[in-house]
């Protein structure tokens, strides 16, 4: 039959398709956008058009000073993201896999959960010097919480009958951690790798806005103050599209590491 | 020959909230080395919860139960268990899911999984994921996984149970190919009778409330069996005519309690 060839199948389009399809709702807004300040209808002043954006853009390009504060805040997100991600997912692990742990250490983390970044970040800067120190512990305490839940409640979900067969085959108590409870916990974990990621540049905007004279926060801070607003935008683009492309990596490792699930893929 | 694994005065009693159910009560079984014993009986008369002491798996229980003289406390490889549902590890391909917890770089290991994996029919299947598998072949591989262990005795609860009728059969064959090759013991739990018959040298009848042996029938049918010959039939009417007094013994209990 004919129109059997012409059946699409589902998640079968080019790479090209999905990119043009995903691209879509941005690029007719920009253009909506362009459109309606070059007909004055919105304030060019509150919302610069994107060519204006793009040309501030290329300004702070050229100069270099764009990649100086971009390499500082990548350096401050990445390192606020591994220090407090890495050990959210120890005390994840810890904490799922004894429950004694659980008991002694698990209300505290849930209670300093509850405090938001803003009301300790005065404190952070009391405490570690307005330096590096109090930006990247401030985005650490961030990046700890979902990492830290989500292992827990990666491992609390783990089949109990995988752990019989592990006692029936005769697991050490090692292999019983890197053979069942690291991998079938790991969709979970990289889920709060991803909601980490998200958290730490938002913990990184709020370091830097508060006291900083370097990174993309303080470029925007700064611009703010003396009304430059295209700058102010070039900024947010460039945490949407970092975010975007860090969040895509983690997607990748998902893609790779967890081939073997079985679920509805849309 | 002093038997491989001793079964002596066995009983076991659940305890909950609203009181106590004997589970089990006074079984006692010799099994000798290389033997194949299915166990057989309705549902509830402790024929999993027997399979589970002997696994280690229920160390709560009276009597005794040795393993080549050791009195079982726990589990370990030398008792290899099959659940009724394979229960691979999603994440690992078929190879690595026999090896488990050991490793392929291992040129032994590798070698044992390659036999092993030709022994259950899946050549060609090494690097599959579990999502990719057949029940039967899933089955199999569990088979495998414990058959790497040497183990002294192979454990199957219900192992065929969620198969349909072309599957089993398949797999009883397979099954009893592995034992003649490798001669490992078998208990064999389920409730079908003409899988009991067509596996075991003897079945283990158990009855329930409190779970206790009702008889042990010898199978004395050369192999390969023919489900349709008549000393086949002969057999199977006889393990039928104990389930039948079976049922007759719950009649009068049952009119004795009203």
């Amino acid at each position: 039959m004919s129109a059997s060839t012409e059946i699409t199948k589902p998640g079968g389009y080019k790479r090209t398709t999905v990119f043009l399809l995903g691209s879509l709702l941005p690029l007719a807004l920009l253009v909506f956008w362009q459109v309606l300040g070059e007909l004055g209808v919105i304030s060019t002043l509150l919302f610069p058009t994107p060519v204006t954006i793009a040309k501030a853009f290329g300004k702070l390009a050229a100069t270099g000073e764009l990649w100086e504060h971009f390499r500082i805040s990548i350096a401050r997100a990445a390192l606020g993201f591994f220090l407090g991600g890495g050990f959210g997912l120890l005390c994840g692990i810890l904490v799922g896999l004894f429950r004694r742990t659980e008991r002694a250490f698990d209300p505290t983390v849930q209670m300093i959960r509850m405090i938001p970044s803003l009301a300790v970040a005065p404190l952070f800067v009391l405490w570690f010097g307005i330096g590096e120190e109090s930006k990247v512990l401030l985005i650490a305490k961030g990046a700890f919480f979902p990492l830290y839940i989500n292992a827990f409640l990666g491992i609390r979900n783990v089949d109990n009958k995988l752990f019989e067969v592990a006692r029936v085959l005769g697991f050490s108590w090692f292999k019983q951690l890197i053979r069942l409870v690291i991998p079938a916990a790991l969709p979970n974990i990289l889920l709060g790798a991803r909601l980490s990621i998200g958290i730490s540049w938002l913990g990184l905007v709020v370091a830097e806005l508060m006291a900083s004279t370097s990174g993309i926060g303080y470029l925007m801070s700064d611009a703010r103050q003396f009304s430059k607003t295209p700058i102010v935008f070039v900024g947010i683009i460039i945490f949407a599209v970092v975010g975007k492309l860090t969040d895509s990596l983690v997607r990748l490792l998902e893609r790779r590491w967890l081939k073997w699930r079985d679920n509805y893929q849309g | 020959m002093s038997a491989l694994l001793d079964i002596r005065q066995l009983s076991k009693t659940f305890h909950s909230g609203k009181g106590s159910v004997s589970a089990l009560q006074n079984i006692n079984l010799a099994v000798k080395e290389g033997e194949f014993i299915t166990v057989i009986g309705p549902s509830g008369c402790g024929k999993s919860t027997l399979l589970k002491i002997v696994a280690g798996l229920d160390a709560d229980y009276d009597g005794s139960v040795k393993l080549n003289d050791r009195q079982v406390t726990g589990p370990g490889i030398e008792k290899g268990f099959i659940f009724q549902e394979p229960r691979l590890f999603p994440w690992l391909t078929v190879e690595k899911n026999i090896a488990a917890d050991l490793s392929l770089h291992k040129p032994e290991i590798r070698k044992k999984v390659d036999e092993l994996i030709k022994l259950v029919r899946l050549k060609g299947f090494e690097k599959s994921y579990p999502r990719e598998l057949s029940g039967g072949m899933a089955q199999r591989v569990a088979i495998a996984r414990a058959l790497l262990r040497n183990p002294k005795v192979l454990l199957l609860d219900e192992p065929f149970g969620a198969l349909d009728a072309f599957t089993r059969a398949h797999m009883q064959e397979v099954l009893l190919d592995i034992w003649q090759q490798n001669k490992t013991t078998m208990i064999f739990v389920t409730h079908d009778i003409d899988e009991a018959v067509f596996l075991a040298n003897r079945i283990v009848i158990l009855k329930p409330r409190p779970g206790t042996v009702q008889k042990i029938v010898p199978v004395e049918l050369l192999f390969p069996r023919k489900k349709s010959s008549v000393a086949f039939q002969e057999l199977r009417y006889k393990v039928i005519g104990e389930f039948e007094k079976i049922e007759e013994l719950e009649l009068v209990d049952s009119g004795a309690g009203i």
